[in-house]
């Protein structure tokens, strides 16, 4: 069973189709990437499974469970709608860290904050619980490369450290499937190698990704398969091999033809 | 006769600085309501907000004093205010919350709405309510960016009191030009500006504090 199956997602703004029958599944462990230029819906459509927009047509489920079906118009509680995002984590263009906590702040916020809130009902020894919080958030940054940055905020550290503070908070809540929005797009040239590095070495622990990129040679070797989106519709989409090597819609060899030059 | 004037502008300064508290006390929080008030997506509640808020900062404050302490009388005939120094102090009162519960609430909704939306939407995908995204995220950065304007709002309430003397409430200014006229002297009412630059002078090096203390973050 796909650990994601999406079908027929549909999103207007006002007028204007942004997203129009989108369909498409994938498997635990593999990573996806979308490509596309500006304006083809791909940024939309992660906001739409991380809940940031509502779809006005078709549904998505996770492991089987339907998330959101816009064919039952129900309103959820906002209780209700957090805990189905979190089935999805989101890193941003832009980072968007909290400048007044530090590196490792930023990370257990979250799940501090959830700790807390469970507390309120369940037996709990908070102090254990908060401990193992600070733990895995030290291993994430670790892992980040981040292990000497840990007490620094946000102004204090580079673009792409930023970046990776921003990985490191969204895997700290455990999500299903990770999406990454243009993660590198904010950074310069040289600082977008460390952060490529760092989703690279996701991949390849199998961490379920969703990466909306213009990195193509990126794209290329590090997913398991590619989805090129265009004008709001998924024009193309397989293994990178064949959206990259042999494409068979004209818009795709287009696109892929301006990387090239 | 030195002694005898700072006695009795010191009496007048409490009821400055009384004026100046209790403003303050009434007034920061009705300005945080005016200003959820006025950002509200109902517009019965945010629209006669927005006129408030534009009659206020549109028309002196000295005019606003008379105003809410002749008006009540004049046009409804309901003497509200009471007779004597405690009815006219509550009218002043009454005047300056307006007014700068208006100018507060300016300077919130200008704070809260330069937080970036991905402040807002990093708070939701990391799954926290409304509440913790406020508290946790949004009202510190809130607060680091309104210190700067909050700070030359209260240092010129500080001075504003001394408008209350339209309506005879007995602040500092008053009781320096009384000697004017039962001493014949006039430097005592240029003394009273030591006492606002002392005070002025106090709160400027608290809002330094505050300032310095959360330069930590950007």
């Amino acid at each position: 069973m796909p650990i994601l199956e999406v079908s027929n997602i549909e999103k207007h703004f006002g007028e204007t189709k942004v997203l129009e029958n989108i369909s498409f599944t994938m498997d635990e462990g593999t990573a996806l990437t979308i490509i596309g230029s500006s304006g083809s819906g791909k940024t939309t459509l992660l906001r739409c499974l991380n809940f940031l927009e509502t779809p006005d047509g078709g549904s998505f489920s996770v492991n089987g469970q339907v998330l959101f079906d816009a064919a039952q118009k129900k309103n959820f509680s906002e209780e209700e709608i957090r805990r189905r995002r979190l089935h999805f984590g989101l890193v941003f263009q832009q980072f968007n860290l909290f400048p007044q906590y530090t590196a490792l702040e930023n990370v257990m916020l979250a799940p501090q904050l959830s700790l807390k809130t469970k507390a309120k009902t369940e037996h709990l020894d908070v102090k254990q619980e908060s401990e193992k919080i600070r733990e895995n958030a030290k291993e994430l940054l670790d892992r980040m490369g981040l292990s000497n940055r840990m007490d620094n905020y946000p102004h204090q550290l580079s673009g792409g450290q930023q970046q990776r503070v921003a990985i490191a908070r969204a895997l700290a809540l455990h999500p299903d499937i990770l999406c990454f929005d243009e993660p590198t797009s904010a950074l310069d040239p040289e600082l977008t190698g460390e952060v490529l590095r760092v989703i690279r070495n996701l991949a390849s622990q199998h961490t379920t990704m969703i990466i909306v990129t213009h990195e193509m040679s990126f794209a290329h070797d590090v997913s398991d398969r590619v989805i090129f989106m265009d004008q709001g519709v998924i024009a193309e989409q397989g293994t990178p091999e064949q959206v990259f090597e042999h494409p068979t819609s004209e818009r795709t060899k287009q696109f892929l033809q301006s990387y090239r030059k | 006769m030195f002694l005898e004037v700072t006695l009795s502008l010191l009496v007048g300064f409490l009821n400055t600085v009384k004026l100046f508290a209790l403003t303050l006390l009434f007034s920061l929080p009705l300005g945080l309501l005016l200003c959820l008030g006025s950002m509200s997506k109902h517009k019965a509640l945010s629209a006669p907000i927005k006129v408030l808020i534009w009659i206020i900062r549109g028309t002196p404050l000295l005019l606003q004093l008379l105003v809410i302490y002749y008006g009540p009388g004049i046009i409804f005939d309901a003497h509200l205010w009471g007779s004597g120094d405690s009815g006219r102090f509550t009218a002043a009162l009454v005047a300056f919350v307006i007014n700068y519960a208006c100018y507060f609430a300016e300077i919130y909704r200008g704070g809260i709405q330069s937080i970036p939306q991905g402040q807002y939407e990093a708070g939701k995908v990391l799954g926290m309510t409304n509440g913790q995204i406020f508290r946790k995220i949004i009202l510190l950065q809130v607060i680091k960016r309104i210190v700067p304007p909050m700070a030359n709002e209260i240092i010129t309430l500080v001075k504003d009191t001394s408008l209350a003397r339209v309506i005879a409430v007995y602040e500092i200014i008053w009781n320096g030009q009384s000697f004017i006229k039962s001493s014949g002297i006039i430097w005592p009412l240029f003394y009273t500006g030591a006492f606002y630059l002392l005070f002025s002078g106090l709160l400027t090096l608290l809002f330094n504090y505050i300032e310095r203390r959360l330069s930590y973050f950007e």
